[in-house]
């Protein structure tokens, strides 16, 4: 199994997850539990309904704000960052 | 099932829109007490599939202006009762000509409202930047309208009617469905009977919106109101982009038009909540709720001749709905002659919310057999003449 995982980049930091699966299970794989942060109240925020309605699970992705973490597949050399709220501040 | 006799009201409004809530409030303001029915919840027809907007500027002279003019009057102070949460703001519209001729028009439009007491100013080159900063530089000009604001419908009519409630003004029966609406043997109204039970009461305000036309049926009389379908867009959050309600000039001659056939004319505005809102479209095309990508990429592409900052912009969602469209534009408001008790409070169209508040003050004052501060001839419900029953 180990030989068929790819490589990406969390925060800048180098994760090792599996081909096929979304952007939000890759991050749960690497322990993350929140990459974006409320427009508000600055509140953490992650995977929620999982099935593209919510859009409670925006993240930044390869420099594109807002991205559904849970509706894109992850990409070999993705780099994913932490959205601070609408991401374009 | 039976129908089990129910409780006894001063007044029963049919509908929990934005209309619905600002009648009801006047009425319980004057101190009746009030039931408001809707079938499904509150805000769940036309109020929730709007954009809030509290317009005066795309209306031309006559009683529909002027009805405009003492609801956005009326909202002002609306606002103190409601609170912050229905997201009121107070930030003016911007009317933009492209072309030097279409700019005059519009200039030409203004000078006509201005005599009715609208503040309208033509704006351009660095005044307008200053207004509107990322506003397409192409632009000829555009009139600026201080008094239009915006509100979140849904959260309007919601505080509204929940504050009635909480304080014991009113009573809310949601998921109701009126069945009938009863009349005595001397033709009065004498209240509604439901799905759950029968309410009583002598008067009945329909605030039905596009399905105001069914609920004067039960009562036995004809009101056209038909469904003239919209779009509109949501962005992903943005920081500020737009600042005002920006709409291009043919949205004007849109709203006014006849036409059963799609219309479109860029709208576009910013929320409190960071998403900005694309409209908007028009057409007659019954009750049919099915998405058309090609209205959504039209109205898309007709927002970015006003902004182009929004291409590197995702959309996140569509929604639609129905505007109660009658045949000469104007809403229905008022008794009707036909049916003692029974009120109108329905078809306006696309101007629903802005013109709400002006729209339960002056049921309230009529129920109360008071002069009304406008006068309701104009919108009579027997005014479109032929009644085919």
């Amino acid at each position: 199994m180990s030989d068929q995982q790819i490589t990406i980049l969390i925060d800048g930091a180098v994760h090792q997850v599996p081909p096929g699966v979304s952007v939000a299970a890759a991050l749960l794989t690497a322990g993350h539990r929140a990459w974006r942060t409320t427009r508000g109240e600055g509140a953490p925020r992650g995977l929620f309904c999982g099935i593209g309605a919510c859009f409670d699970c925006l993240v930044t992705l390869n420099a594109q704000p807002n991205v559904r973490a849970c509706t894109v597949l992850i990409e070999p050399d993705d780099h994913i960052t932490t959205q601070i709220g609408t991401g374009r501040d | 099932m039976a129908m089990t006799s129910g409780p006894t009201y001063d007044a029963i409004v049919v509908g929990a829109g934005v209309v619905g809530a600002c009648c009801a409030h006047y009425l319980a303001e004057a101190g009746l007490k009030v039931a408001v029915v809707d079938r499904g919840s509150v805000a769940a027809g036309t109020t929730g599939a709007g954009e809030g907007n509290i317009l005066v500027s795309d209306k031309e002279p006559g009683p529909e202006l002027d009805l405009a003019l003492l609801s956005q009057r009326l909202w002002t102070d609306l606002i103190e009762v409601i609170g912050p949460e229905c997201e009121l703001e107070a930030k003016g519209g911007l009317a933009v000509g492209f072309e030097e001729e279409t700019f005059a028009q519009l200039q030409v439009f203004a000078a006509s409202q201005r005599e009715c007491g609208v503040v309208a100013t033509p704006v351009t080159g660095a005044e307008l930047r200053a207004l509107e900063p990322h506003l397409n530089p192409e632009a000829a000009g555009a009139v600026y309208y201080p008094q239009d604001m915006q509100t979140q419908p849904m959260l309007a009519a919601a505080h509204l009617i929940a504050r009635d409630v909480r304080a014991g003004r009113i009573t809310l029966h949601t998921n109701t469905n009126v069945v009938s609406v009863t009349r005595g043997s001397d033709g009065a109204i004498t209240g509604v009977e439901t799905t759950h039970e029968s309410l009583r009461a002598p008067v009945v305000v329909n605030a039905a919106g596009t399905w105001g036309g069914e609920i004067a049926a039960l009562a036995g009389v004809d009101v056209p109101i038909l469904p003239r379908r919209g779009f509109i867009l949501v962005t992903e959050p943005l920081p500020t982009i737009v600042h005002r309600k920006v709409y291009s000039a043919s949205y004007v001659a849109n709203v006014a038009s006849d036409e059963a056939s799609l219309q479109t004319a860029a709208v576009v505005e910013g929320t409190k909540s960071g998403t900005v809102l694309i409209g908007a479209s028009r057409e007659r095309v019954g009750f049919d709720r099915t998405r058309d990508w090609s209205i959504v990429s039209t109205l898309a592409a007709q927002a970015l001749q006003l902004f182009p900052a929004l291409s590197e912009v995702s959309l996140m969602r569509t929604y639609g709905g129905f505007r109660p469209f009658c045949p000469d534009h104007l809403p229905v408001i008022g008794p009707d002659a036909r049916a003692a008790g029974l009120y109108h409070a329905c078809g306006h169209e696309g101007a629903g919310v802005g013109l709400a508040a002006a729209t339960g003050h002056v049921i309230a004052q009529s129920v109360m057999g008071m002069e009304t501060t406008l006068d309701l001839a104009p919108f009579a419900a027997t005014r479109f003449g032929v009644v085919h029953v």
